[in-house]
């Protein structure tokens, strides 16, 4: 299947250069908002949105940005959008918002955000820019909802905090997993996942 | 026994390169030198041979850990008469305890190797015999009423985790067992700890003042304005004889200090462990305790033991016999294992008075320690190295 080429930044970040499981950027997050499914949900949308848009913006003002101060407009940039964000989030979804507490000010410390300005905005047209955040978000938080499906599911027996294991279960004596819920299974579910992804592309492998 | 070899010998071929279950061909000769010495010799250039292979190993260690598993077993009949309040003889007893660990001991076994066999299989590997002192140590650990399904839960993420991914058996800078444990431990609280699960009823209603509590947990939880009273399961004072042969609640294996004892002079006469790492971490054992013991506060109800209870009650010993001394994660040079075995010693007891969260500490010693044992030994080469510089008058 050929993929056409213009498309390329937003279908590679997928699979084949995965920020989290293949250049290994963002694990912070991801060990941090995966115990349930929803804010990880929540934190994809946002890291996609702010990435997108300050893809496009850094893209839009690359000519014009002094190379000697370039990360601190970046910085400027990230802030920005993160804050408002921020502010979106606590308007109209309180209760993420509050679960989600200071990850989505921490934003704006991803390295994947500062990676991708750095590395591809900096040097490309704002169409490209778009899709390479669009991807990269995507790319992110596809292992984000994985590793917080098992998570959930294992710790705390639910699925966007509906009840998805029986009660009969429970009578029979099966109790949820309570490490599942602590940060190091989440390092362990996306080392799984890095071993599955690996073995699936031998080129990857080192 | 011919009968068999001959057998053997025919469907040799099939295995082998080319025959029709040449993938199964690890798991044949796992079963056959298992059954056999295997008779090949190397073929080119010069190896040193010991007769003592890793197979004889785990077969030395499992012969130190019968006394305590043996024991083990009866004592879980004992408490289990005790705590219904029908006396019973030593061979009810002990008949009752067999068929109380026995379901998890072969599912520590099933699960385990089962793990083993198909990473041998999927790499191509020899079948390793690492498991095969795991397997017994798994269950011997952990409290009798362990829910086998969440026994195999536990040993299958410690065998593909702390090992297999390592490289399987001799990689492993964790001790597997103790990660088996640790999972239980902190995926399953509830089942793991308090007065429910290390004594096995069998379905019989217990005695009015039966209490179930092992001796820590019930340090852990004593109110902290008096000193506590140690009981039996009867609700009876438990003396330090109780606590030396072993006639108290607690993970069947490492009840009884006498025992392990007995195991550890086998390992020792047979030079399977180390003497350094078992007398040091005995000696931080005894330092601690005596330190923690002269300051003494009702506010940590674990300070205001004696050094022989602080040595004699959990899983102090057993740690430091069977699990501190694992060839593999202990550190490897003989200065190494004495700061090893006296961290392991001290920090056990340290986490078992001043941790409230936790009634046992030898556990998370171990463990901890097993993750410095390589930092350690790098240090201690190092400094040896820079030693011999410094002798030879060359500046580094």
């Amino acid at each position: 299947m050929a993929i056409n080429k213009k498309l390329l930044p937003l279908v590679n970040p997928l699979s084949k250069d995965n920020p989290v499981i293949v250049q290994v950027l963002g694990i912070c997050s991801a060990l941090a908002v995966t115990a349930k499914l929803e804010p990880a949900l929540v934190m994809t949308i946002s890291v996609t949105a702010v990435l997108a848009l300050s893809n496009v913006l850094i893209s839009l003002l690359r000519k014009t940005i002094p190379t000697s101060i370039r990360i601190i407009v970046q910085l400027v940039v990230v802030a920005a959008l993160v804050v408002i964000v921020d502010q979106v989030l606590k308007a109209w979804n309180y209760e993420v918002s509050k679960a989600l507490s200071v990850f989505i000010g921490l934003i704006i410390t991803n390295c994947i955000i500062m990676g991708r300005l750095e590395a591809f905005s900096m040097s490309n047209r704002p169409w490209p820019s778009f899709l390479d955040g669009i991807g990269n978000g995507l790319g992110y938080g596809i292992i984000l909802v994985i590793v917080a499906f098992f998570r959930e599911l294992l710790g705390s027996g639910t699925l966007m905090g509906y009840q998805v294991i029986p009660e009969s279960w429970y009578a029979a004596g099966y109790s949820n997993n309570g490490m599942m819920i602590l940060p190091p299974m989440a390092l362990i579910t996306v080392a799984c996942i890095i071993w599955v992804h690996r073995s699936r592309n031998k080129d990857l492998q080192e | 026994m011919k009968r068999l070899k001959k057998q053997l010998d025919k469907i040799k071929p099939q295995f082998e390169k080319g025959g029709r279950f040449q993938k199964l061909h690890s798991v044949f000769d796992g079963f056959y030198t298992f059954l056999y010495t295997p008779n090949e010799t190397s073929a080119s250039g010069v190896h040193i041979h010991d007769a003592n292979d890793s197979k004889r190993t785990m077969i030395t260690v499992i012969m130190a850990l019968l006394p305590c598993c043996l024991f083990g077993m009866w004592n879980i009949g004992y408490q289990h008469s005790l705590a219904v309040g029908i006396p019973e003889g030593i061979f009810q007893n002990f008949i009752y305890g067999l068929w109380a660990a026995l379901p998890n001991i072969l599912v520590a076994y099933i699960v385990g190797l089962g793990i083993e066999f198909i990473f041998a299989q999927l790499r191509g590997h020899e079948i390793q015999e690492g498991f095969l002192v795991s397997g017994l140590l798994i269950p011997m650990i952990c409290p009798v009423e362990t829910p086998a399904w969440m026994l195999a839960v536990a040993t299958a993420f410690a065998v593909i985790f702390a090992k297999e991914v390592f490289g399987g058996t001799g990689y492993n800078f964790l001790n597997v067992a103790l990660v088996t444990r640790a999972f239980l431990f902190f995926a399953y609280p509830t089942k793991m700890s308090g007065d429910a699960v290390f004594v096995s009823l069998g379905g019989d209603k217990a005695i009015d003042a039966f209490s179930g509590a092992t001796p820590l947990g019930q340090l852990a939880s004593a109110a902290s304005d008096s000193a506590p009273q140690l009981t039996d399961v009867a609700g009876l004072p438990l003396t330090l004889s109780d606590m030396f042969w072993g006639f108290m609640p607690g993970s069947w294996g490492e009840t009884s200090t006498f025992c392990i004892l007995i195991g550890a002079v086998i390992l020792l006469a047979t030079g399977m462990a180390s003497w350094r790492i078992m007398l040091s971490a005995l000696i931080g054992g005894v330092a601690m305790s005596a330190l923690v013991h002269n300051f003494a506060t009702p506010l940590y109800p674990a300070t205001m033991l004696g050094i022989p209870e602080q040595l004699c009650l959990g899983g102090f010993m057993f740690a430091i016999v069977f699990m501190a001394t694992d060839p593999v994660t202990a550190c490897r040079t003989n200065v190494g294992k004495w700061i090893y075995g006296f961290l392991i010693g001290t920090m056990a007891i340290i986490i078992r008075c001043f941790n409230t969260g936790f009634p046992e500490g030898a556990m998370l010693s171990v463990l901890l320690m097993n993750c410095f044992a390589p930092l350690i030994d790098y240090c201690v080469v190092n400094s040896n190295i820079k030693r011999r510089l410094s002798r030879a008058g060359i500046k580094s």
